[in-house]
């Protein structure tokens, strides 16, 4: 068994969670007790069914205006998979809490509306998996009921979001044709829509292979050392952190940055038991054989694909503060394990996250998406996007409130 | 990867940032299975090493004395150390006033023993087994989850947090509560401790005990819970699926004694493991207005 994680995009009129409700229904994912308090909340819907959307509105201002404020994780199990499901609000804050539930999931389910069809609204939620490069996309194309389950219609959105992917660049991407207000193929097949040959909803998700990008190498940021300090083991320092990336092997030979230094990998821990290889995700204990001074937030890599070691770097940045970015100041940026003080030198332009046309001479305020090129205080170790997503991310904090204002994914050296 | 495994180094990746990026870092034990599977988890990310951090119960003093018994062999079988904070403590310096009545509970006190503990150690961070599928309001809650000088949590006003990159980053005074099996679920955990061996308080499993019934509720049978005529004592097989303070926490009728008994009737169950906490059945709100004062 393995793990799914999927975010659904839609706004509030797309039925987004109205889908998520009845796959966690109609999987009995809801038990007595929470499916009485949506009943003592007393939401119907027109026809009065149960308000399945309830389910993911945590909190009490959620509750009585009808609303969901912020990414809310749910979860349901089948006998293949464990899902986990990020569900982003369509509205308030909206880019910002998409581009969170994006970078936490694998398959993006983007919402179209069967009546409407590819609007600015799909592009935009479109736009979005491109720049997080989501690894699959799946197209919902919902409320299939009000369009007399017609074949033809589905069609023709089916084609029109394709131009838009093309155009996009986005790739891997499948078309489900549902009603989620009456369950058609959510988890089982519809027999109103005999006409479409593929998987329900569910089918798809327990089936679907998600393509790992091919990364270029292992890398492995260390985030503590190991070091008992005791009289049996005087000598003992491990590397402790996560891989990523596959090939971390025994015998690799590697460079250690920021400091450049070589060395071989001499043994792999997992929980006290030696290995041989280390898999991608493993959180693991790595030894060297040279006592060379490593502490948290360097890297070890591979000396066969090293990463890039920069301070110019050109990126792409989301924007989530109130405080629009201020190009005179100095801010943090983590990745992974590591803080280093940037400044943000120029934004080249930012996107209209609607058309994706270019703005220029505008400053990046919050929910905005622009390329940026920033300097850092010292070299940083990563990969580009379009290379090793995993090594190209990280986050921006403001010094000065600590908040986390910003997301970037690196796209070059400047 | 296997989906327990990806859940253990994803967990084992988050204590390990709480020890990158705190001074002064706890972990909050209640004795319950949560917390003892983070036990076995920092056990994986920190050993041959001690762990970075120190466990910290907080006692309403109205414990299952079998959860006590169990906490102590913990500590000396892993040989790290224990701080208690207790809420007669608190009760005793007049800063909480005990609630009066037949179903009077230390729960919400222990929020006030929690913050005192944490201020007088100085705790910049605080690890909890809290899982976002036992309750709504959880469900919102980031890994690092930030509170405020007053302890508070402010659910509006949450970091976004992205790919596997923690904020850790605070202001004076305030501190984080660090959840590292947030996407575990009760399945998941009971699991967990079936493939790793991990032991358990006996009060998870089915016994012979005499309880009462509240509220609709099977209550341990114990002097807190303020007895009288009108409750009927009885003897009944049953367990305890979460395990907080006595007056609190309900049992189940049950006959599982091993850990696939209670695996199957997990999956079989029709009602939520937080649907045997009276503290959580005040209102639909409960666990929020809880979580914004500083509670767990």
């Amino acid at each position: 068994m393995n793990i799914l994680k999927f975010i659904t995009a839609g706004s509030v009129d797309d039925g987004k969670s109205t889908l998520i409700g009845r796959l966690l229904y109609d999987t009995n994912s809801i038990l007595d007790d929470q499916l009485e308090a949506i009943q003592r909340a007393n939401r119907k819907n027109d026809d009065g069914t149960v308000d399945l959307a309830i389910l993911t509105d945590g909190l009490k201002a959620e509750r009585e205006q009808g609303i969901t404020i912020d990414v809310a994780y749910k979860y349901f199990q089948t006998e293949h998979r464990k899902y986990i499901i990020a569900d982003a609000p369509g509205h308030i804050q909206y880019t910002r809490n998409m581009v969170t539930g994006a970078s936490n999931s694998d398959l993006i389910i983007i919402l179209v509306d069967a009546r409407k069809g590819v609007i600015e609204q799909t592009k935009r939620h479109s736009f979005i998996a491109k720049l997080l490069a989501m690894k699959q996309v799946l197209v919902c194309i919902n409320k299939m009921d009000m369009v007399d389950y017609s074949a033809s219609i589905f069609e023709q959105i089916k084609a029109d979001y394709l131009t838009l992917a093309t155009n996009l660049g986005l790739k891997d991407i499948d078309f489900i044709p549902v009603s989620a207000l009456k369950g058609d193929n959510i988890v089982h097949k519809s027999e109103r829509m005999s006409w479409y040959a593929g998987e329900s909803l569910l089918d798809y998700l327990e089936n679907v292979e998600i393509h790992e990008q091919e990364a270029a190498s292992w890398r492995f940021p260390v985030q503590w050392v190991v070091r008992p300090q005791t009289d049996d083991l005087h000598d003992y320092r491990g590397y402790a952190g996560r891989v990523l990336g596959e090939g971390l092997t025994v015998g690799d030979q590697v460079i250690v940055y920021p400091a450049e230094t070589y060395s071989t990998i001499q043994a792999i821990e997992l929980n006290g038991q030696q290995l041989q290889r280390a898999e991608n995700g493993q959180s693991v204990i790595v030894h060297l054989s040279d006592d060379v001074d490593i502490s948290r937030g360097d890297t070890i890599t591979s000396v066969e694909h090293p990463p890039k070691f920069e301070r110019n770097i050109q990126a792409n940045l989301c924007w989530f503060d109130n405080k629009p970015l201020d190009t005179t100041q100095v801010y943090l940026v983590q990745s992974h394990s590591k803080l280093t003080k940037v400044k943000i030198v120029d934004v080249l332009y930012k996107f209209d996250i609607n058309t994706q046309e270019k703005i220029y001479h505008d400053p990046i305020k919050l929910n905005d998406i622009g390329r940026i090129t920033l300097k850092s205080a010292e070299n940083l170790v990563f990969d580009l996007q379009q290379e090793n997503a995993a090594n190209s991310q990280a986050i921006v904090i403001d010094p000065r409130t600590n908040l986390t204002v910003g997301a970037l994914m690196i796209q070059a050296v400047d | 990867m296997d989906y327990l495994d990806h859940l253990e180094a994803e967990a084992i990746y988050i204590l390990r940032e709480v020890a990158g990026q705190f001074e002064k870092p706890a972990l909050l034990f209640s004795g319950g299975k949560d917390s003892i599977t983070l036990v076995h988890l920092a056990k994986k990310a920190f050993r041959p090493g001690k762990f970075p951090f120190p466990l910290v119960h907080i006692d309403t003093g109205h414990n299952f004395p079998e959860t006590i018994t169990f906490r102590d062999s913990l500590i000396e079988d892993i040989g790290e150390k224990l701080i208690v904070g207790y809420v007669q403590d608190s009760i005793d310096q007049g800063k909480v006033v005990e609630q009066k009545g037949k179903n009077a509970s230390r729960n919400a006190l222990q929020t006030v023993t929690l913050l005192d503990t944490i201020s007088k150690h100085g705790f910049d961070a605080c690890i909890g087994g809290a899982r976002r599928d036992e309750e709504k309001a959880r469900a919102k809650e980031r890994i690092f989850s930030v509170r405020d000088e007053f302890g508070q949590w402010d659910p509006k006003r949450q970091r976004p947090e992205l790919w596997s990159i923690f904020n850790g980053k605070i202001n004076k005074g305030e501190n984080v509560r660090v959840f590292p099996i947030s996407n575990w679920t009760e399945l998941d955990v009971w699991n967990y401790i079936k493939r790793e061996q991990i032991a358990l308080p006996s009060i998870y499993f089915s016994h012979e005990r005499e309880v009462i019934t509240r509220n609709g509720q099977l209550m341990a049978a114990a002097s807190f819970l303020n007895i009288d005529a009108e409750d009927n004592i009885e003897r009944k097989s049953v367990r305890f699926r979460t395990v907080g303070d006595m007056t609190c926490t309900a049992a189940v009728d049950s006959t599982a004694t091993e850990l696939d008994d209670i695996i199957a009737e997990i999956k079989a169950s029709t009602v939520s493991e937080r649907g045997a906490r009276m503290d959580d059945k005040v209102s639909e709100a409960a666990m929020e207005e809880r979580k914004k004062q500083g509670y767990f």
